[in-house]
């Protein structure tokens, strides 16, 4: 058989029976093949450079000059400096994730995700992990070049409890972002709307620019629900663990916290896209690019 | 009995909700095809076409009726249709644009969980016979139109399909792409024998070109179904030429011809140009019962003493059958909706 043709089975009912390792191994390539353009796209849009590591970092910097400028205290700027690395991240989660299904449909990508043999979730876990590659090189430039230039002076007791919560603040973060990218479709508006409309209430319920502690603990109980403000203040707590700034709850709750919300987002994210599917079929929207 | 089929529906429908009513895109389709036939659907702008491929690719469910894909159910087996089949679609931009045309590509081929290595040999041996060699390396959003779409055909190649939906698959493109297209098609037919191709087109030459079989469909029916060859046949039960002669016979003119057996008429073709006055040139239109009267007709001729200059079968076109059938033509039913 020519490269027209490759397919060793006799016919298509015996083509279409898997067993469950391929199916398993299917699920794992799609992964890694929808991971790769994030990660490619690293060395392939340098314009990205400015808008996603010098633009936050100016924002950064505007913060740190104003805490100097009050007399706050030092721990304050290695927060900052922390919260405009995951604000990286954040960004990467409501643009890159929450509306890009919106997107995929536009492209007519969705169509071909659809028709494909791998689950999709399997391609929002490969957008996840190819967006959470992408973003660490960006948020490690922000860190890098924020505590050379403003002198952050870190004390970090437990690095591995650090590396711990920051992976557990990924799973519910991203997890949210797969939820957000059904639901953005489900709900039909302009994602780009959207998108913005979620940006700029997490920089402030999440606590980004300033110890969450500082609003109260009534405020405790709103960013219980934000993985990135759970996430934050534990590592803040963990980074600066000699800082007088005390977090909103112990570290140990809040990797409860996390643990918790990683699992609830991730169900969530299931069954959304499990109830996207079967509306897209049954009422012939969604996966339509002309509809 | 459908589980041999390639594709199988019967009574299929689909009504999509709309206002002011609600919108009926399939009205009942029936539709076998055989495993390793080209078929085609043929029809105008919303004339359903592409609605029954969004459900036989598991995109989209009939709103009654049954629809399978080599047995396997639409509605309930929609995984085990997803591994035998694929589908591209006329000016489809899918994929990522930072990507380079090999990388696109094993992306896609990685959805299909080709293993890493088969995947960029597959992608390779796919990238060489459509032509694509020269722009291997180039970014996606680079290609021309033409290009592109091959490289939407190489896609839908990747994971050797048994069935292939080609939606509208030339659409916007300029002859010699959409040529190059339809070549690469029927390759693929003469190297994958038992792969199934359902073709949309409202084009009558990549029909006829590319389709063992032709639907012919409107306004979410199917109005006529066979060979081309039948189709046509619909139309035009008799086989007509068109003679060109030197001159009329002396013995008997015209009725030397229309009195032979199987001959049903003989009249001046509506297209003879020739000019009296400077030459006896004749050009005749004769209606035959079928093709084999011609040899007696011939030979009539000559022994009539006119000379057979040219002989062309006069056979009528898809869109004479579609014409035929509907009532209007393509481009009416595009100016409809326009207005």
């Amino acid at each position: 058989m020519s490269a027209y043709g490759s397919a060793p089975a006799s016919g298509p009912r015996e083509a279409a029976e898997w067993s469950n390792r391929r199916i398993v191994a299917v699920n794992l390539r799609a992964i890694v093949g929808r991971a790769y353009p994030r990660v490619i796209g690293l060395t392939r849009e340098p314009s990205w450079l400015f808008f996603e590591i010098f633009l936050p970092f100016l924002a950064v910097s505007a913060f740190v000059f104003v805490y100097r400028a009050l007399g706050a205290p030092e721990a304050f700027v290695g927060f900052v400096v922390l919260g405009g690395a995951m604000t990286a991240f954040w960004l990467n989660v409501v643009w890159m994730m929450a509306a890009q299904f919106y997107w995929e449909k536009d492209q007519g990508n969705l169509e071909l995700y659809f028709t494909a043999p791998m689950h999709l979730m399997s391609v929002l876990a490969g957008m996840a992990i190819g967006g959470l590659v992408m973003t660490s090189s960006r948020a490690l430039a922000v860190i890098g070049i924020g505590s050379l230039l403003y002198g952050v002076s870190y004390d970090v007791h437990e690095p591995l409890a650090l590396a711990a919560v920051f992976l557990l603040t990924m799973i519910p973060l991203y997890g949210m972002g797969m939820l957000f990218a059904s639901l953005f479709l489900l709900w039909g508006r302009e994602a780009f709307h959207l998108a913005q409309l979620l940006q700029e209430p997490i920089y402030f319920l999440g606590g980004v620019n300033f110890p969450l502690r500082a609003l109260g603990p009534a405020v405790g109980l709103v960013m219980a629900t934000l993985p990135l403000g759970v996430g934050l203040d534990a590592m803040r707590q963990l980074a600066f663990a000699s800082s007088d700034t005390n977090g909103v709850l112990p570290v140990g709750t809040e990797i409860v916290i996390l643990v918790a919300m990683g699992i609830v987002f991730l169900v969530a994210a299931r069954l959304a896209l499990g109830y996207l599917e079967t509306l897209a079929r049954r009422e012939g929207r969604l996966t339509l690019r002309w509809q | 009995m459908s589980d041999e089929l390639a594709i199988h529906a019967r009574g299929v429908t689909r009504i999509y909700k709309a206002k002011p009513s609600p919108v009926t895109a399939l009205g009942g389709v029936d539709l076998d095809v055989q495993p390793g036939e080209y078929f085609g659907l043929l029809g105008p702008n919303g004339a359903g076409k592409t609605t029954l491929i969004k459900i036989l690719t598991t995109l989209l469910l009939p709103t009654s009726g049954t629809a399978k894909i080599a047995g396997f159910d639409v509605v309930n087996e929609t995984a085990k249709i997803r591994r035998v089949i694929n589908m591209v679609a006329g000016g489809e931009q899918s994929g990522y644009g930072l990507l380079t045309l090999r990388e696109q590509l094993w992306m896609f081929s990685q959805f299909y969980g080709l293993p890493n290595r088969d995947g960029w040999r597959r992608v390779d041996e796919l990238i060489e016979i459509t032509g694509l060699t020269e722009q291997r390396d180039q970014k996606v959003r680079t290609l021309s139109t033409g290009q592109r779409q091959k490289l939407n055909f190489a896609r839908g190649l990747l994971n050797d399909p048994w069935v292939l939906f080609l939606d509208e698959p030339t659409l916007g493109l300029d002859v010699a792409a959409a040529r190059d297209l339809r070549e690469h098609t029927l390759a693929w037919k003469a190297a994958a024998p038992g792969r199934t191709l359902l073709l949309t087109t409202h084009y009558m030459v990549e029909a006829e070109q590319l389709c063992d079989r032709i639907a012919i469909v409107d306004r979410g029916k199917i109005l006529a179904l066979g060979t081309p060859e039948e189709l046509r046949r619909r139309v035009q039960a008799e086989s007509i030429f068109r003679l060109e002669l030197d001159h009329l016979p002396h013995d008997g003119g015209i009725a030397a011809i229309s009195d032979l057996p199987g001959v049903l008429s003989a009249v001046p073709a509506d297209d003879d140009t020739s000019d009296g006055a400077a030459s006896d040139r004749v050009a005749l239109k004769v209606a035959l019962a079928d093709d084999s009267a011609l040899t007696s007709v011939v030979t009539a001729v000559a022994e009539r003493g006119s000379q057979l200059i040219g002989l062309a079968k006069s056979e009528p076109s898809l869109e004479d059958v579609f014409v035929e059938l509907v009532g209007r033509g393509f481009g009416d039913e595009e100016e409809e909706a326009v207005s």
